[in-house]
């Protein structure tokens, strides 16, 4: 019964590691970044740019809520680069060991997401627990989902939910298919919902702002690589990109 | 049947490794969530509000879901053993597609035909019933995915049916009525319950069409599968083990209750 166990671990293993082996033997090199739902659209337009600088890197992004990146990571999935959405998320993985120094490299404010043209007329927060308005947000296990509920709590609004979505990507889909007449996300989903959903600006004293920050893995497998493209991201090809698509810069 | 015969083949060891390496397979995971449970803390979690919320709320919602089953899919199931009609096969067909259907491609249809800008949906909302976002909603989605559990099986049985005795029953004078349910029915019945509580373990189990249909809310749509995705990648891992195991406890039953009708091997 052993040596079956182990060649069908031998055998899982061949398969899982064929990427990297042939990546070591060759003159590519493979780098994965985990990142946070809201960067999908900035990262994956910085890695055409990063790419262009680094010729042969073959560069792999996972996006999903910052939650579920930290509880892939402390299961050991094999990432180089984590970038999360907020502070708590990174310093799960610092407490945990997992990381090295992680550094701020973009902020975000939030906006409340509305359907194309407002029909439903939401000028503020005050307007979401009006009758017949369906308001869905993320879910408190991701960061926006914490950052709507400090907003609503901030303006002392108390709204009925109807939904907690698995991430910010997935509550603002909510609205822009027109389940949902709002949610609360960041700026840069309604610019990345390009003219399906509209935003309602919040006022500066009712906005929270996010904080994103980026960490090579201390398991990291190509860790020259990891650390440039963190370079690239707090002051380079991909920090450009962030700020093309509404993202502030860091302090 | 040659079963209890004394033959004995030599080991074909071509075949037992890998047979090894795929009952392995089965094994690890389940080990994985018992070796992993905080079993000190088990009743704990179980018994904290939202633990307690999804436990409850997965009972109502695979139980009406079964029972809806049972009301409309018994009659279909017979309808489709008895009565011959043009498109029989199509209507065949899509009773047994839920099954091979991706569950999220399921509630994406889902959404598009009872959402707020669906099919019925939109005529739905109008008259000021809510089907996204609601318990029903979840109701629902658990129907569409576990009915044809029962309707198969339903099917199976009523088309095997030696018809000897209903055939004898109207000609003492029985209304059909009255055959159906006193001759009919009981001849069917250990399918009728083994169709039901595979429907309702499905149910039980449903995640892709709920969360994409129903959403996600603590008390009214969040079930324990969706309970158990969201704390795995929230701060709650503890708990989304210890609700995996109440999951599986309910599985092993439904298999053990369910062993002679599908493993009738020993």
């Amino acid at each position: 019964m052993v040596p079956a166990v182990i060649l069908t671990l031998f055998l899982l293993a061949a398969c899982s590691g064929g990427a990297d082996n042939s990546a070591t033997a060759g003159e590519t090199s493979r780098l994965l970044v985990f990142a946070a739902a809201s960067l999908t659209d900035a990262f994956t337009a910085g890695s055409k740019d990063f790419k262009a600088q680094v010729p042969g890197l073959d560069l792999q992004f996972s996006f999903a809520g910052s939650g579920a990146l930290v509880a892939q990571l402390q299961a050991g999935a094999p990432a180089d680069v984590v970038a999360t959405a907020d502070a708590t998320s990174m310093q799960t993985l610092v407490k945990a060991g997992l990381v090295q120094t992680p550094r701020v490299f973009a902020r975000n404010l939030l906006v409340i997401v509305v359907e194309k043209g407002n029909p439903k007329r939401i000028a503020s927060l005050a307007d979401l627990p009006r009758n017949g308005t369906v308001v869905v947000l993320a879910d408190t296990s991701v960061p926006a989902g914490r950052y709507a509920d400090a907003v609503l709590a901030k303006a002392k609004v108390s709204v009925r939910v109807r939904s907690r979505e698995p991430d910010v990507r997935a509550a603002v889909a909510r609205v822009a298919a027109g389940e949902a007449d709002a949610t609360i996300a960041y700026v840069t989903d309604v610019r990345a919902a390009a003219g399906r959903v509209d935003g309602v600006a919040l006022t500066a004293a009712q906005n929270v702002t996010a904080s994103y920050l980026i960490a090579v893995l201390q398991a990291s497998r190509n860790p020259v690589a990891a650390a440039g493209f963190v370079d690239a991201t707090v002051h380079g090809a991909v920090q450009s990109q962030l700020l093309a698509h509404g993202f502030l810069a860091a302090p | 049947m040659i079963r209890g015969t004394a033959r004995r083949d030599p080991v074909p060891w071509l075949a037992v490794v890998p047979a090894v390496a795929a009952a392995v397979l089965f094994g690890l995971p389940l080990a994985g969530l018992a070796w992993n449970a905080p079993w000190s803390s088990a009743w704990e979690v179980i018994s904290s509000g939202p633990a307690r919320d999804a436990l409850r709320l997965s009972l109502v919602t695979s139980l009406s879901a079964t029972a809806v089953a049972l009301c409309l899919g018994l009659p279909l199931a017979w309808v489709q053993a008895r009565v011959d009609y043009p498109g029989k096969r199509v209507v065949r067909a899509l009773t047994t597609l839920p099954m091979v259907l991706p569950p999220v491609v399921g509630g994406a249809a889902l959404l598009l035909a009872f959402g707020r800008r669906g099919l019925v949906g939109a005529p739905l909302d109008a008259a000021g019933v809510h089907l996204p976002f609601s318990t029903a909603g979840a109701v629902l989605a658990e129907t569409f995915v576990a009915m044809p559990f029962l309707v198969l099986t339903l099917e199976a049985a009523f088309g095997n049916l030696d018809r000897a005795a209903e055939d004898a029953a109207r000609t003492l004078g029985a209304s059909r009525a009255y055959v159906f349910l006193h001759v009919t029915l009981p001849l069917v019945l250990p399918s009728l319950v083994a169709g039901a509580v595979l429907c309702w373990a499905r149910a039980l189990g449903e995640f892709g069409a709920t969360i994409t249909f129903a959403g996600n809310l603590q008390g009214r749509t969040q079930t324990l599968p969706l309970f158990v995705y969201l704390r795995l990648q929230g701060s709650d891992a503890d708990g989304a083990v210890i609700l995996s195991l109440v999951l599986l406890v309910v599985s092993v039953v439904v298999l053990v209750a369910l062993r002679n009708r599908w493993l009738s091997v020993r």
